[in-house]
């Protein structure tokens, strides 16, 4: 609760944490971080510098570089964003604007390892996704690894409803799945193998059947 | 007829080899052969329209792109975000060279010599078998005329927005910009650009290889060719289908999906994702192409079909939408990203019974302040499809707040004393 009459203006979950905040005027304007004192390991630096190579601009690199560090610090704490602006030559602020903004670049502290997204958007909730996602937790408390967390629509509503366990997109799930995706985790398996998305056909029946459409049957 | 997903089940059809033997990549050769002002002719002369949501044509679009000596890109729209939109994932995931050489195609075209795709952070598995594709023809030498880069984003529905993207490719926070000037003319890096969706840009080698007159001759006159359609929710048989434009749309959600499970009927259906004003069981014998849909006051967008039956009560609906806009919303604009969370709040009230019927008319009214009074549709996107729950269920919300009301004892609140919108249930 702050600003005008204590009102959180900006707390109600639109992408915009920290307009809220007073600007201190008083403080020097932020420096690029100094490499002679800004340790950098040596992989993310190369990773970093791979993006950055790839495009004509290389701030284009942002957001892979920030995913890279996530990737080695297990979140964008400040010292990972420290050490990508090191890389950059950019400034911290700037890459911090553009950490906040986007769901997968953590900018709070997180223990996991893991990801479980358990989607709740509007196909999966018609199929159950609540009960689900609900399992998911259950099947979870306690455990420092798995980090739970309901997300919006992940481009999957055919196998409603649906979770992306660290990438790997699984479903239709059931509350029963969810213990079996903790276990599965756990013992570092593959999960869920019968349900993961990369082994189903595709739903139209009459695409199954045909050939690709090449130039060479095609042409006259 | 089948064209984008022809054979799409073709164990290997994701490789270089396997895809040049079923013909792949000589639409290219082919495109090649010809100068880049008669291929976008033929784009032209097909009538293809934007499958990403707009439905612009293709060919239009690709004639803005100014010609001569400089920097031009083409950015491939892969963030695919839209509740009810998988189609650009299957697509890319099981032949995703069939993208490149759509780009590839629509390089040459318009003379980009730098092209991208933009894919949503969420597909990475999808990313890396893009990333496979690109190698393989790079290597084979089939983008010696066009450096292409696959981008991967952080997870952000606004980033599907045109300009939102241009912006987050360029590394910032991915804000829609003010338009004009349009990307064709200052786009990336503030050059000429050509933005497409995936499925449009994956289109273009079988204009190319069946000429674009040929290709127009398929599906309606004015929404020409075939549509990959994504449909979910209460249907027996969800997921992709590539049907021909105009068809009935019952025939999609009956005859192809399944139709909900035995004993329900449809009570409500979004045609063109959760973006798409909602239509009824009558509209069902639409036929499916964009201007029908537009005519009946929805529209086709993604071409993304999510069926909801009569077990779910209208205010659930109205919930899932606002909640996902108000999350989405970038913050930029007032209306937008207040009247979002607003909406949220008012549905919320309703379902807890502090809500009277005449909260229904304030919330119609705030949709009414929203639409066409923000940077981009994402607003809309959101008061578009509450408009139309109310439009066509008002009754139903009404029945549903008096129960909600009786529930608390009969009791109704008085409405919070210009405090802001509940905080409950918004974060995710
Ligand atoms: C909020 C919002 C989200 C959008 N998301 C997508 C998307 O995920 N994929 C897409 O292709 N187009 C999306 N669009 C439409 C694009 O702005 C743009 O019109 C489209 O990429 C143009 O390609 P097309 O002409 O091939 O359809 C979105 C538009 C808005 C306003
Ligand atoms: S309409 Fe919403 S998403 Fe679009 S620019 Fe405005 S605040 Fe951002
Ligand atoms: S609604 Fe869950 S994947 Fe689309």
């Amino acid at each position: 609760m702050s600003g005008a009459e204590g009102v959180p203006r900006f707390a109600h979950g639109s992408r915009v944490p920290g307009w809220d905040r007073a600007v201190d005027l008083e403080k020097d304007p932020e420096e690029v971080p100094d490499p002679a004192t800004t340790p950098v390991p040596d992989a993310l630096r190369a990773e970093i510098e791979e993006y950055m190579g790839r495009y004509p601009h290389a701030r284009s690199a942002a957001i892979p570089a920030l995913r890279a560090a996530q990737r080695h610090h297990g979140w964008c704490s400040p010292e990972a964003i420290e050490q990508v602006a090191c890389v950059m030559r950019m400034t911290s602020a700037a890459l911090t604007e553009v950490a906040t903004f986007y769901d997968m670049t953590e900018t709070e502290p997180r223990p996991h390892h893991h990801d479980v997204f358990v989607c709740t958007n509007i196909s999966c909730s018609l199929r159950g996704a609540e009960a689900v996602y609900d399992a998911m937790c259950a099947a979870a408390a306690g455990r420092e690894d798995l980090h739970v967390r309901s997300f919006e629509c992940l481009g999957a509503c055919d196998i409603a409803p649906m979770a992306s366990v660290d990438g790997v997109y699984v479903g239709p799930l059931e509350p029963a799945d969810a213990a079996t995706i903790a276990e599965d985790v756990r013992a570092g398996r593959p999960v869920l193998e019968a349900k993961q998305l990369a082994r189903r056909p595709v739903a139209d029946e009459e695409a199954r059947e045909s050939r690709p459409a090449g130039a060479r049957e095609a042409r006259p | 007829m089948k064209l984008l997903f022809a054979g799409i089940d073709e164990p290997g059809l994701n490789t270089l080899d396997v895809y040049r033997r079923a013909g792949g990549y000589e639409s290219l050769h082919r495109a090649l052969a010809m100068t880049p002002d008669q291929v976008v002719a033929e784009i032209d002369a097909s009538g293809l329209r934007g499958r990403g949501g707009a439905g612009f044509q293709m060919g239009k679009k690709a004639a803005f792109i100014p010609k001569g000596d400089m920097d031009k890109y083409l950015v491939c729209n892969a963030d695919e975000s839209e509740p009810g939109a998988f189609k650009d994932r299957e697509l890319m995931q099981k032949n995703p060279h069939q993208l490149v050489e759509g780009m590839a195609i629509a390089a040459h075209a318009t003379g980009c010599n730098r092209a991208f795709v933009f894919i949503r952070g969420e597909y990475d598995y999808v990313a890396d078998i893009l990333d496979a594709a690109v190698a393989e023809a790079r290597g084979a030498g089939l983008l010696d005329h066009v450096d292409l880069v696959v981008h991967r984003g952080a997870g952000a529905y606004i980033c599907g927005e045109e300009t939102a993207l241009l912006d987050a490719l360029e590394g910032k926070r991915g804000n829609p910009r003010l338009k004009p000037p349009f990307p064709a003319n200052q786009g990336l890096y503030q050059g000429p650009t050509l933005i497409n969706n995936v499925e449009t840009l994956a289109t273009v080698p079988h204009i190319v290889r069946m000429g674009g007159a040929e290709y127009a001759k398929l599906g309606t006159e004015t929404s020409t060719g075939t549509k990959v359609v994504s449909v979910s929710g209460h249907v027996q048989r969800p997921g992709n289908y590539e049907i021909e434009l105009g068809i009935p749309a019952r025939e999609i959600v009956y005859g192809l999906a399944g139709g909900p499970p035995e004993g329900r009927k449809v009570k409500l259906w979004f045609p063109g994702g959760s973006s798409a004003p909602v239509l009824t069981e009558e509209h069902l014998d639409l036929p499916y192409d964009f201007d029908s849909l537009a005519k009946a006051g929805s529209m086709l967008g993604s071409g993304s079909i999510i069926v909801v039956d009569d077990t779910v009560p209208v205010i659930d609906v109205a919930k899932w939408v606002a909640k996902f806009y108000t999350h989405e919303s970038c913050g930029k604009c007032t209306p937008c990203r207040e009247g979002t969370a607003w909406t949220l709040a008012m549905v919320q009230r309703m379902d807890r019974g502090e809500a009277t019927p005449m909260d229904i008319e304030i919330m119609a009214g705030v949709q009414e302040q929203i639409i066409g009074h923000c940077l981009c549709v994402l607003g809309d996107s959101m008061a578009m499809p509450i408009s139309s729950l109310v439009k066509h269920f008002r009754e139903e919300l009404e029945a549903h707040i008096e129960a909600a009301r009786a529930r608390r004892d009969g009791v109704p609140t008085e409405p919070p004393p210009g405090g802001s919108p509940e905080q409950e249930e918004v974060a995710a």
